[in-house]
């Protein structure tokens, strides 16, 4: 980690007439405070009357991120979690970068709480300081002798609201180091009563997301997206579209990549997009299928790997395997998949009157669109400015390197005479054919076993379609080749293997790839987990027992595994399922996170199974928000299991074979019967909860399969030999 | 064409071609936002309202069909019902990204109205056609079931 907490010095505050008070970090990193919100990054903000507002640098798509980083600032500053508010940043990577992400504005990797944890503590901690001391000076008291709870400076027998000493504190500057609160005196964090500051706006639909956009005079956009990856727009013809009222008109993209249609709202947009026709020109298009893919995919993980991704030596693993007493191997598949949050992509620029633009999204890498927005518009930096809104749901899909929609909302606003705000709207098709899926991966593992049942190779060949190459973010993940994103999850997980190698091969795409909740652990996790339980049915073990015996180094990665694989296979019963009933249990580490999840299947596999239950242990370190981490492993479950189960983004001569919902099935509300979440206290600094929960669920749920009936080693089970009631 | 809505208790003259979903009239000539555009095929529910106290998906019901009908968005909502429902949807922080959740309390809402005490059965069958992405069903069936108890209570 490389969390930031260095505190050199001062910031002097402003103005003498402070009635706002602003905490935050100033330019050198340092704690900063005044009345001014422009020498400083302010993470919490306290009005004349005392409105305290948490201001959050991450976006919102529902992992908690407002309600987490608002109560950090509510447990130091010594607010009830009823009397803070919360609102989102502007973009700016110099004042609220990701400290894991270097001078980068995001929210990714699970990492909200993890690199805010002190900063906002900080901050808070900062603030109480600074209101005690101007009441202790007005008081003639010592500050030790004062205290703020539920915004109440008391002592001195005097009792007032913070609000009295808000300009007082907006004119002193900001401790260097205040103190922290010692774990022991929490009141907000860990409390499992507090609830999300977002849910009453989102219960009622008076929560704004960048879809629910309505500037006035504005434009709605869609674009006609070439089907193949590489098509470029020859022509098109609107004669159709004319007559549609509402049409405004439609133009080729600067980029050629498409053709844009204008309509006065998203029904007309949507109707003339229909009626227009465009000629494509696919010289250099996509023609290859998924299923060609697939073959080379499979073809490479039995050929000698291109990078050797853990420095071990392939052919001494190789013999150790092959002198073996028994061998286990597997071969798996893995389809690429789509994010399909439930907000198609959307959002919004105007122009504005200092001559920059203001672009609406739900951000969730500002730093990116930022800066190609400043180029596409050739402005200053300072010039663009984001509104972060509620998002509807991303799972990796708002933040793409190449900032796609956002671009195309850029190019379809500059050929215009920028009168008129462009707001852009996806439909569901876009989305489901707009490509940046997961990318399709194949792993083939050989494990060797001797006459005890214990490891004695294990041979890993990886073949994927590289996420992080050829973009910014190459050097973020890329060493000697290796895409760690692609083998993350295999050879750094907690197991002491021995005798591991690790390949990997990169094969091209047909079709653009991205992150997708849990990235490269949505299938290493399936993989490790898949073989630990085979090669523990082999071996005659117990695949608890088994997976216990790798975790016995005293690592604290090993110690924390295996507590949780203990704790899950406690809860849930392990060893013991009612009848008719099957057990499958997985763990793995992610983000940071360890997360065992036990799931229980009524059922076969040719009549149908019904997951009955799944038993989810956590270690995220401190649990900062208990119910928002139970919700997060709930979610990420349901996620998990669900693209497992049916879901898959299939290619013919380069053109996506799904188009919507109806084959692209989501999880529904009847598939999963009971999820029980159990976390573990933990005095370690808090970790991701946002994606953890995804990686242990599919293998979970292959193994309790595999407990009496097929071993579903190519995704998704429905299309491989698993019925679903 | 020119219709007369009778939208959450008010009349609105709205002008638009028939064919036109009644989602895009709520959304884009109403600008009520709370009723959401998931898929315009009636596949996840964000777009659910009541026409005469009855869900339905606003993306397939068109404009030329509703005219004389009682609509009620989420901006709507106003019973004894609606309210237990987004009370026990706020305790139990059924939400995540939100997105779906208009969708989702206009179906428990139009489920408790006809059943007040559904069994976890009838609450899978009812709200299987509102997708939620994040995953939040285990709260969805909770809050409806809470919803139910207070409602008998």
């Amino acid at each position: 980690m490389t969390m930031n907490t260095s505190r050199r010095g001062f910031l002097k505050g402003a103005a003498a007439a402070a009635t706002v008070l602003y905490v935050g970090a100033g330019a050198d990193g340092a704690l900063a405070a005044g009345s001014e919100p422009t020498q400083l990054n302010p993470f919490v903000r306290i009005d004349a009357d005392g409105t305290v507002t948490a201001i959050i640098k991450h976006f919102e798509t529902g992992q908690g991120p407002a309600t987490g980083l608002t109560s950090l600032i509510a447990e130091e500053l010594g607010v009830s979690m009823d009397d803070i508010q919360f609102e989102f940043a502007p973009s700016d990577a110099s004042k609220y970068n990701n400290l894991f992400f270097g001078q980068f504005q995001g929210t990714g990797g699970s990492t909200a709480m993890a690199n805010s944890f002190q900063q906002y503590r900080q901050a808070g901690a900062a603030a109480r300081e600074m209101l005690i001391n101007a009441a202790a000076q007005a008081w003639g008291v010592d500050p030790q002798a004062l205290a703020l709870e539920d915004g109440m400076i008391s002592g001195a027998s005097k009792s007032v609201p913070l609000a009295d000493f808000v300009a007082a504190a907006a004119q002193m500057d900001a401790p260097a180091e205040p103190r922290l609160k010692d774990p022991s005196e929490f009141r907000v964090i860990g409390n499992a009563s507090v609830r999300r500051k977002d849910s009453p706006p989102k219960t009622n639909g008076t929560a704004k997301y960048a879809m629910d956009i309505h500037l006035p005079n504005q434009m709605v956009a869609v674009i006609i997206r070439s089907p193949r990856l590489g098509g470029v727009v020859a022509g098109f013809d609107d004669t159709d579209a004319e007559g549609i009222k509402g049409y405004i008109r439609a133009a080729v993209l600067p980029n050629q990549a498409g053709v844009v249609v204008y309509g006065e709202h998203t029904w007309a947009a949507f109707q003339a997009r229909e009626a227009l026709s465009v000629d494509w020109d696919f010289s250099a298009a996509e023609a290859r299928s998924s299923d060609q893919i697939r073959e080379q995919l499979l073809a490479a993980v039995k050929a000698d790997p291109e990078y050797i991704v853990n420095k071990a030596d392939q052919s001494a693993t190789a013999a150790l395997v092959d002198s073996s007493d028994k061998i286990v191997e597997k071969t798996f598949y893995f389809p690429l998949l789509a994010h399909a949050p439930m907000e198609p992509l959307t959002c919004t620029i105007e122009a504005t009157e200092d001559g920059g633009i203001l672009l609406h999204d739900g951000c969730q890498f500002p730093t990116g669109p930022h800066m190609a927005l400043a180029q596409i518009f050739e402005l200053p930096m300072e010039k663009v400015r984001i509104n972060t809104m509620f998002a509807g749901g991303s799972f990796g899909r708002r933040a793409t390197p190449t900032a796609d929609y956002q671009v195309e909302a850029a190019l379809a606003f500059v050929i215009t005479d920028r009168s008129r705000p462009v707001k852009l709207v996806w439909s569901r098709e876009d989305d489901i054919t707009g490509g940046y899926y997961r990318p399709a991966v194949a792993h083939r593992v050989r494990v060797g076993l001797d006459d005890a049942g214990n490891i004695t190779g294990w041979d890993h060949r990886v073949a994927a379609q590289s996420i992080m190459k050829g973009t910014a973010f190459e050097g973020f993940s890329v060493h000697d080749g290796v895409d760690h994103s692609s083998v993350e999850g295999v050879a750094d997980g907690p197991y002491q293997i021995p005798g591991q190698f690790v390949g990997l091969t990169d094969v091209a795409k047909a079709t653009t790839v991205l992150w997708w909740r849990s990235v490269g652990h949505t299938h290493t996790a399936y993989v490790m987990e898949s073989m630990m339980d085979a090669a523990a049915k082999a071996a005659g073990r117990d695949p608890v027992e088994f997976r216990l015996a790798l975790l016995q180094g005293g690592d604290p990665d090993q110690v924390r595994t295996a507590a949780i694989l203990k704790l899950a296979a406690e809860k849930g019963n392990w060893g013991n399922a009612p009848d008719g009933r099957n057990q499958g249990i997985a763990v793995h580490k992610s983000f940071g996170s360890y997360v065992a999840e036990l799931v229980e299947i009524s059922g076969n596999a040719e009549d149908g199974i019904k997951i009955e239950k799944v038993t989810c242990a956590v270690d995220c370190g401190i649990a900062v928000n208990p119910d928002v981490i139970t919700a997060q492993m709930e979610g990420g479950i349901g996620f998990g299991l669900g693209h497992a189960m049916r879901d898959e983004i299939t290619l013919t001569e380069g053109v996506v074979d799904q188009s919507n919902l109806p084959d692209y099935e989501p999880l529904r509300i009847g598939d999963i019967g009971a999820i029980d979440v159990h976390i573990i206290a933990s005095a370690e600094a808090p970790t991701g909860v946002g994606e953890p929960g995804t990686p242990p669920s599919a293998p979970a749920l292959a193994n309790a399969i595999a407990a009496s009936g097929p071993r579903v080693t190519h995704l998704p089970m429905a299309e491989n030999g698993v019925e679903f009631v | 064409m020119a219709i007369s809505l009778n939208l959450n208790g008010q009349t609105h003259e709205v002008d638009a071609e028939p064919g036109t979903p009644l989602l895009w009239v709520i959304r884009d000539e109403l600008k009520l936002t709370g009723t959401k555009f998931g898929c315009g095929v009636a596949s996840c529910g964000a777009c659910t309202v009541h026409l005469d106290g009855e869900p339905v998906r606003s993306c397939q019901t068109f404009i030329e069909d509703v005219e004389g009908s009682k609509i009620t968005t989420i901006e709507g909502v106003n019973s004894d019902v609606s309210a237990a429902v987004q009370a026990a949807w706020v305790e139990l922080d059924v939400v995540q990204c939100g997105y779906c959740q208009s969708g989702q309390i206009m179906s428990a809402v139009g489920l408790l109205s006809e059943n007040p005490k559904p069994s976890v059965e009838e609450i899978d069958e009812y709200m299987n056609g509102n997708a939620c992405r994040c995953a939040t069903y285990q709260r969805i069936r909770a809050a409806i079931q809470r919803a139910s108890e207070t409602l008998e209570a």
